[in-house]
């Protein structure tokens, strides 16, 4: 279980860490946390000849709060998310959806950055991040770009960033009204059978707005746009939440493999959206 | 091919150095180069918890860290938590509540304790069950682990209080 030998660099800024991947090309991998690079380096999976170690990077290690807009650095950890009172107060879907990432070792050394630029379908994040319509930073050679983390994901590992770009903040609006995340695993550690991430702002006992967000049901996150128009207008009641699981259903395209079969999937995710959404009606 | 580094870490109090190649992971450095086997390798895959050390004050999987990425650090094992002599508070609650059985997971499980109970000295069962939810114990044996620890938070708050 040990790696292939690699170079080690610890650059302190993101310029520095930009130069030594552009010349490097393929061959060189920047590491956040590292808890999914290294176990794929350790199965000699990943194979790289150097290895940009990102954790004395100052700047991704910020999180801020202003005029309702939350700002993440890449480097900042799930433990940082979760302890972090002002972001609880501001968004508390993030913590949430953090307490069930992994394990608390995990959540001390895994980062925002490295759970939404692994394009794992299996991470919590991505989906969290397009229920609430995150934008992510990119910084490159050609310089700096944002993309919407609901245009992100294009197939599993696969996302909009170029090879030599880093994802550098996150950047979303503080939510108010309703929350909830849910996620159903076979153990704590576990990827996610099925997840949900929903939003819903309530007017006079109506959804006036709403967000849903499906994970590890498709080799991208399935943000349905179809489930949340099936809750707007409605009391949330029975009805509009089997419209929503309808629609949501009909974007999904979940695979057989050790977490079950595809109608089992169907079925969790059904029942993970319904009990997303009335808890996040419950708080709206 | 890559050169080995020079790597400066403090453990358990102690400056020390090894020369390691960026390859290495933490676990086989504390055991191998500064011969440190408090810390034990049980899956090697970032589930099982028994290689747990503190570093820069986190709980970490040293079977998921780099030695190069720890350059720099504050390293604490098992090792640095009590002596056979002195037994850390933990390490006391752990024997007299029959917290370990084949006591393979019994070093990580301790080192987690540790740095739960300074980040929540007071948890409920249910907080402390969350918070060790990063190590196993294969001798199934949670129920005297909990107990444990929640003995040693109760004994650690008497002395705080006594001392005020």
């Amino acid at each position: 279980m040990i790696p292939s030998a690699f170079e080690y660099h610890r650059p302190p800024s993101v310029a520095e860490a930009i130069r030594i991947v552009s010349e490097r090309g393929d061959d060189a991998r920047v590491i956040a946390g590292g808890h999914s690079l290294i176990p794929m380096m350790k199965l000699r999976m990943a194979h790289l000849e150097h290895l940009v170690d990102l954790q004395d990077v100052a700047e991704l290690r910020e999180l801020s709060i202003a005029d309702g807009i939350v700002r993440i650095g890449a480097m900042v950890t799930q433990h940082e998310l979760i302890t972090h009172e002002g972001l609880a107060q501001a968004v508390p879907i993030v913590r949430e959806a953090a307490l069930l990432i992994a394990d608390p070792q995990v959540r001390y050394m895994g980062t925002i950055g490295g759970n939404l630029a692994n394009g794992d379908p299996g991470n919590d994040m991505p989906g969290l991040m397009q229920c609430l319509d995150a934008r992510f930073g990119l910084e490159g050679p050609e310089g700096s770009r944002e993309v919407a983390a609901r245009d992100f994901y294009e197939a599993a590992y696969m996302t909009d960033r170029a090879d030599e770009e880093i994802l550098t903040r996150i950047t979303f609006a503080a939510s108010t009204g309703g929350y909830a995340y849910e996620k159903q695993k076979r153990k704590i550690g576990d990827y996610a059978t099925a997840a949900a991430a929903v939003l819903i702002n309530a007017q006079d006992g109506r959804v006036s707005r709403a967000s849903v967000a499906m994970t590890n049901l498709s080799d991208v996150p399935v943000w349905s746009e179809a489930a949340a128009d099936a809750l707007i207008g409605t009391a949330c009641d029975a009805a509009a939440c089997d419209a929503a699981v309808a629609a949501m259903s009909a974007e999904i395209d979940p695979q057989e493999d050790s977490r079950g079969p595809i109608e089992f999937k169907r079925h969790v995710a059904g029942t993970i959206l319904r009990r997303a959404i009335a808890r996040a009606w419950a708080r709206a | 091919m890559s050169d080995k580094m020079h790597i400066k870490l403090t453990v358990n109090g102690a400056p020390r150095e090894v020369l390691a190649e960026p390859r290495e992971l933490l676990i086989h450095v504390l055991r191998e180069r500064l011969g440190l086997t408090g810390p034990h390798i049980g899956c090697e895959t970032t589930h099982c918890g028994v290689c747990t050390v503190d570093m820069n004050g986190k709980s970490v999987k040293s079977c998921t860290v780099f030695a190069a990425q720890a350059d720099g650090a504050e390293i604490t094992t098992i090792e640095g938590l009590g002596t056979p002599d002195d037994l850390h508070v933990l390490q006391r609650m752990f024997h007299e509540h029959h917290g370990l059985q084949c006591g393979f997971c019994t070093p990580g499980m301790i080192t987690r304790a540790h740095r739960l109970l300074q980040e929540n000295p007071d948890p409920t069962e249910e907080e402390v069950r969350f918070g060790m939810a990063g190590n196993l114990c294969r001798c199934t044996g949670y129920q005297n682990i909990v107990r444990a620890i929640l003995a040693a938070a109760a004994e650690l708050n008497a002395a705080r209080e006594a001392a005020q």
